[in-house]
């Protein structure tokens, strides 16, 4: 706060010396204090939290109970987490889910965002792409499920090319959306500037395009996570999906709702990655983030 | 075109100036620029005037390369820079970031902190465009533009979006730096009394063509309140076909009459 107190003082020191081309000498808007303080840092965690602690209560007072009679406290979905970290199991069929979404994922997106940057910067490209991807666009993945068993067997493989296809098309109509939507008077403005076309991309299209790409990404993980879940319903020796087979075939149920909670966890955290992604990449942003 | 004009005018736009012969711009059937001769000479600073929609901002946009669909010939010089009525800038690159883009050779960071301290922004440097006001953005775009040397300053209308007062700083700003560095300048602007304050000519551009060129041969800095200052804007406001408010001070002096 030391840095907030001392700059308005500067400028009022300088405002005698300074050149007359001093429009609005006052103004002292040092963006790095905008942050809040830690102490509110520390309200609003609370104030976030407060939701989830309400929910976990109200869960745990109504298992067994008014909530249904197999439903589960936490607590006992908590001692069932404990007994698979025990021994082991859920660390195999964790790594085992992780590896096929985290291929799938890199591979799709991969796809999703070149065809989308081609689409966006050449109109030849979008005539070529754009109707193939509309129309495959409209089919559900879970309607694939039959034909890619067909295709790939009932192994990863076909677990991994599900997984693969899904999140395409969020990111590929974001990326075109997003170069799409770069300002022309920018583009204008660095043709001017006599920009090469990598440095036309580099520093106008890309980042003037990256606030609707990370929402694509952010639809493109949740959908990762929601194919895995209907990939690995199939024949599955591994994974957190057989994790819930096997419970539901012996009527397991804190471990069918621990299987829901660690999806839950794992959406939250690929969301928190995007948004980590998105403070270091969009810090130039002011847009409004709410009272 | 005779051979010794096209040779004439070869020359001078090899020595940094604009020629424009026959410059025509239609967009849909519709002629904005039917016929224009320009001529700017190295380091000479030339205001462009004319009504709303008379083709302006057209003819700097395909003097600055803009817009390639001119006929005609425009002649200029490759080092050109534009700063246009709004600031432009991308408000993802920090402000020295922004006057460094598109820079070739080296110390690039050096010659945009260079740049940005002569429009008085040096401490700006690393802020975000949207941190800085419109005057500051402006004076930013300038520093884009003069970092890179042109021979060639093109200024679109620049201080329109600017309040009163940021708008007289700027213009003082533009004339120092113009008398600094010596760009063949053109100013497009709708403000009859930053023409004559800046220009060494003032042109004035109606039914596509120019219609009166008016030299404004007044030692620098100007003043407003200058007996001959205030005759060259009565002179451009009448050549815009607007009165120089001569209405308002005929009652004032009738009122003073009628007090006597």
């Amino acid at each position: 706060m030391t840095l907030e107190l001392s700059t308005p003082s500067g400028v009022v020191g300088a405002v005698p010396t300074a050149p007359a081309v001093e429009d609005v000498p006052a103004r002292s808007r040092v963006p790095f204090l905008r942050s809040p303080g830690l102490r509110t840092n520390g309200t609003r965690l609370l104030r976030q939290s407060i939701g989830l602690i309400l929910v976990v209560g109200i869960w745990q007072l109504g298992a067994r109970d008014w909530l249904g009679a197999t439903t589960p406290a936490p607590t006992e979905v908590v001692a069932a987490g404990w007994d698979l970290i025990k021994t082991g199991e859920l660390w195999t069929h964790l790594a085992a889910s992780g590896r096929r979404v985290a291929i799938g994922l890199a591979v799709g997106i991969g796809i999703g965002a070149v065809l989308g940057a081609l689409a966006g910067l050449f109109k030849v490209a979008e005539d070529l792409v754009n109707a193939p991807v509309q129309v495959l666009r409209m089919m559900p993945a879970v309607a694939l499920v039959p034909v890619f068993i067909i295709w790939f067997g009932i192994g990863d493989s076909f677990k991994i090319a599900l997984i693969i296809v899904a999140p395409i098309f969020p990111i590929y109509l974001n990326v075109v959306a997003g170069i799409r939507g770069v300002d022309q008077k920018l583009i204008e403005a660095a043709e001017s500037l006599e920009l090469s076309r990598f440095e036309l991309i580099r520093y106008v299209v890309l980042p003037g395009a990256l606030p609707q790409i990370f929402v694509g990404l952010r639809q493109a993980l949740g959908i990762g996570w929601l194919v895995l879940v209907v990939a690995e319903m199939q024949t599955t020796p591994v994974g957190l999906g057989f994790l819930m087979n096997d419970a539901k075939e012996y009527l397991r149920t804190d471990q069918i709702f621990l299987v829901l909670v660690i999806y839950a966890f794992l959406g939250l955290a690929t969301d928190f990655a995007v948004r980590l992604l998105e403070r270091r990449f969009l810090s130039w942003r002011n847009g409004f983030e709410g009272r | 075109m005779g051979a010794t004009e096209h040779a004439a005018i070869a020359d001078a736009a090899t020595a940094h100036g604009v020629v424009v012969r026959g410059a025509g711009r239609v967009f849909d059937g519709r002629t904005v620029l039917a016929d224009v001769d320009l001529t700017i000479a190295p380091g000479e600073f030339v205001a462009l005037l004319g009504a709303s929609g008379s083709g302006k901002s057209t003819l700097l946009r395909g003097i600055g390369g803009l817009d390639r669909g001119f006929t005609g010939r425009i002649d200029a010089p490759a080092a050109k820079a534009i700063v246009f009525q709004e600031h432009r800038l991308m408000p993802w690159l920090s402000v020295w970031r922004n006057v460094a883009l598109g820079l070739r050779g080296g110390n690039i960071r050096e010659r945009a902190l260079t740049a940005l301290d002569e429009v008085g922004l040096g401490a700006k440097s690393d802020a975000w465009p949207s941190t800085l006001s419109g005057g500051e953005a402006q004076r930013t775009a300038l520093a884009r533009g003069l970092v890179r040397e042109p021979d060639l300053l093109l200024l679109d209308e620049p201080f329109g979006a600017l309040d009163a007062l940021t708008r007289l700083n700027a213009q003082r700003l533009v004339a120092r730096l113009w008398e600094t560095h010596r760009p063949a300048t053109l100013l497009v602007t709708h403000d009859v009394e930053e023409a004559v304050l800046l220009a060494d000519r003032a042109l004035i551009l109606r039914d596509g063509r120019i219609a009166e060129e008016i030299v404004v041969d007044l030692p620098r800095p100007r003043r407003v309140t200058d007996p001959e200052f205030v005759a060259l804007r009565s002179r451009l406001l009448a050549g815009l076909g607007v009165g120089d408010g001569g209405p308002i001070r005929a009652t004032t002096e009738d009122q003073e009459y009628t007090h006597v």
